[in-house]
């Protein structure tokens, strides 16, 4: 048990159309991790994640979560089984409060059906009481409790952004899938969100990330995945992947490792 | 703070409910009126078909067209069983309630396969179907010339006869049905139909099954209807396949959109607003333009509801609150924006 990682996806291809989006990506998520996933746009990072929260199927390959296959199953199966993911395109219940967007989190830390809410069983009041308590602490982890009783969508898009992380921590998940956490973030935000990751990672849930912020990658991962073009060109710690050649090639050359490149004034 | 704490535990809702199951309780000591004891009955049970209605698409965000269907699945499940196949009326209404949940359930697993407008012609198509049937089978609907003869229903040994017994047992279930409705959208069930009307994607990726949700409330709206079909069988005596047709359908959306489609309340004053405004153009219309018949209160029903989705697509309950808002707002600062963008 202590040997096998907590995620292992193993060979997954991913094809739309003509373009083949993950080709041949494999790689382990190991318990307390910060896995992070990087690549330049287009480099197939949040299909692969896709591929993992079961948004998508892959065409071939698998995704083994906890000693289970879960590729293949519906994404409340996957949320079930411990694993939980936010969105690059926010997709946070805008109509509904702060605090409500975290109770749905919370959905499978409760039972009570259409018959013990519509009868308000005294079961169904407990566990309502139980939840708005969990979601609240989560609200205070991520610095929202304040805005607990706002509507979502009236937030301002860094809020916004914890408000996803806030209900996948609802889900009390194993893992942690965070699709570019720090995108449109300033950065007092990301600094504050780098503090969160790793107080999320010290609780013992995973974290596996995409992201585009190299400075919050390299000081928080403690693994990376480099992905060019659908497939997988390096991975190890970030000093290594800094180090490595191809990756500098590919993504890093630009805007990492070597001085900006002069270029004749822009028209 | 305190406030949303209040409301959780539904005390505005426990108000304006007691308010108004007093007043309904009081209303006929009053109203010395048959006719107006009807079109109130004719209002419960619109308000349980629209709220059924509500559930589905304004909170799960699941359109039907077709609601018609399971309100005619109530009423025939009532004349039927309880004439043919010699079951209690009590038992005909529990049945039809059964039934119509679970063809909801089964035709729901073929057509939530569907989205938007498909789904919209999907439930459409329901609602012929189930047209053809009642005006197909002859013997055992009576065919197009209607079913006659459906039993009262009693209680304790009573049998209920007149206008104002119906009135009180239609607007009890109406009420039970407002209570559960309420107690359903403020819970976890609710918040979960809520999401994925919001998010499918991200409401699965927390664990709700989005499936098993739409055809639960599906089921739920399809059995809200029965009950009222059943009601309204036992009420009238008398049923024809005329009163379940797609126009009925479209009825029940015009109550929801008008009383605003995610408020229980919206949908309760949306069957009164639509019910009342049908009985006052019958009057208005024949004495504006001499001559007219069904036609015209189609067109103006289809105003309504273009100037409400133009106006205030939120229904009028919760539109009229945000446009007094927008209002007080809007006195401060003009309006900076340009158009477009």
């Amino acid at each position: 048990m202590s040997d096998t990682p907590l995620l292992r996806a193993s060979r997954l291809f991913k094809r739309f159309g003509g373009v083949m989006a993950v080709n041949d990506v494999s790689f382990a998520v190991q318990e307390g991790q910060i896995l992070a996933l990087i690549g330049p746009n287009g480099a197939g990072k949040t299909t692969t994640f896709n591929l993992i929260s079961g948004t998508h199927g892959p065409d071939q390959g698998e995704v083994i979560f906890r000693d289970r296959r879960i590729s293949g199953s519906r994404p409340s199966q996957i949320a079930q089984q411990g694993l939980a993911r936010t969105f690059q395109n926010l997709q946070i219940f805008g109509e509904m409060t702060v605090l409500e967007n975290v109770m749905a989190g919370c959905h499978l830390q409760g039972t009570a059906g259409f018959l013990a809410a519509a009868l308000r069983l005294p079961k169904a009041g407990a566990e309502e009481k139980r939840m708005r308590g969990q979601a609240m602490s989560y609200l205070e982890q991520t610095g929202l409790a304040e805005r607990a009783h706002d509507p979502a969508g009236s937030l301002p898009f860094g809020q916004q952004r914890l408000v996803e992380i806030a209900r996948g921590l609802a889900v009390q998940p194993q893992l942690l899938l965070l699709d570019e956490p720090a995108a449109g973030l300033n950065r007092t935000e990301t600094e504050e969100l780098d503090r969160l990751i790793l107080r999320i990672r010290d609780q013992g849930i995973s974290v596996l990330l995409v992201e585009h912020d190299m400075n919050l990658v390299m000081a928080i991962a403690d693994h990376v995945v480099v992905l060019h073009y659908g497939s997988k060109i390096a991975e190890g710690s970030p000093a290594q992947v800094q180090a490595n050649p191809d990756v500098i090639a590919a993504y890093l050359g630009d805007d990492w490792a070597a001085p900006p490149r002069r270029e004749a004034a822009d028209a | 703070m305190k406030r949303l704490l209040i409301a959780r535990l539904g005390s505005p809702n426990l108000i304006a409910f007691l308010i108004m199951a007093l007043g309904l309780a009081a209303a006929p000591v009053f109203i010395d009126n048959n006719y107006i004891i009807t079109v109130l009955t004719i209002i419960a049970l619109f308000t349980m078909l629209t709220i059924g209605l509500s559930l589905l698409m304004g909170y799960a965000g699941q359109i039907s067209l077709g609601q018609a269907t399971f309100f005619g699945i109530g009423a025939y499940s009532m004349a039927i069983f309880s004439t043919r196949l010699g079951l209690s009326p009590w038992l005909s209404l529990l049945a039809g309630m059964i039934l119509a949940g679970g063809v909801a359930y089964l035709l729901g697993m073929l057509i939530f396969r569907l989205h938007g407008h498909y789904l919209a012609m999907a439930t459409l198509g329901m609602n012929i179907i189930l047209y053809l049937i009642l005006t197909q089978q002859v013997d055992w609907t009576g065919g197009p010339s209607g079913f006659r003869g459906v039993p009262d229903l009693s209680i304790g040994g009573m049998t209920l006869s007149t206008d104002t017994h119906y009135y009180y047992l239609i607007w009890f279930f109406a009420l039970i049905t407002i209570a559960l409705s309420l107690n359903i959208v403020n819970s976890r069930v609710g918040r979960a139909m809520r999401a994925l009307h919001s998010s499918e994607i991200a409401a699965e990726t927390l664990g709700i099954d989005t499936g098993r949700f739409k055809l639960q409330v599906f089921a739920l709206s399809a059995a809200y209807s029965a009950l009222a079909g059943g009601l309204y069988a036992s009420f009238l005596g008398f049923i024809s396949p005329s009163s379940f047709t797609i126009n009925a359908s479209i009825k029940i959306v015009l109550m929801a959109v008008v009383g605003g489609l995610s408020s229980i309340w919206g949908a309760t004053f949306g069957a009164a607003a639509i019910l009342v405004i049908e009985q006052w153009l019958r009057t208005a219309i024949k004495s504006l333009v001499p001559g007219a018949s069904g036609e015209q209160e189609i067109i103006a029903f289809g105003l309504i509801l273009m100037l409400i989705m133009i106006f205030m697509p939120e229904g009028l309950v919760t539109g009229a609150g945000k446009a007094l808002r927008a209002r007080i707002a809007r006195r401060k600062p003009e309006r900076a924006q340009p158009a477009g963008g």
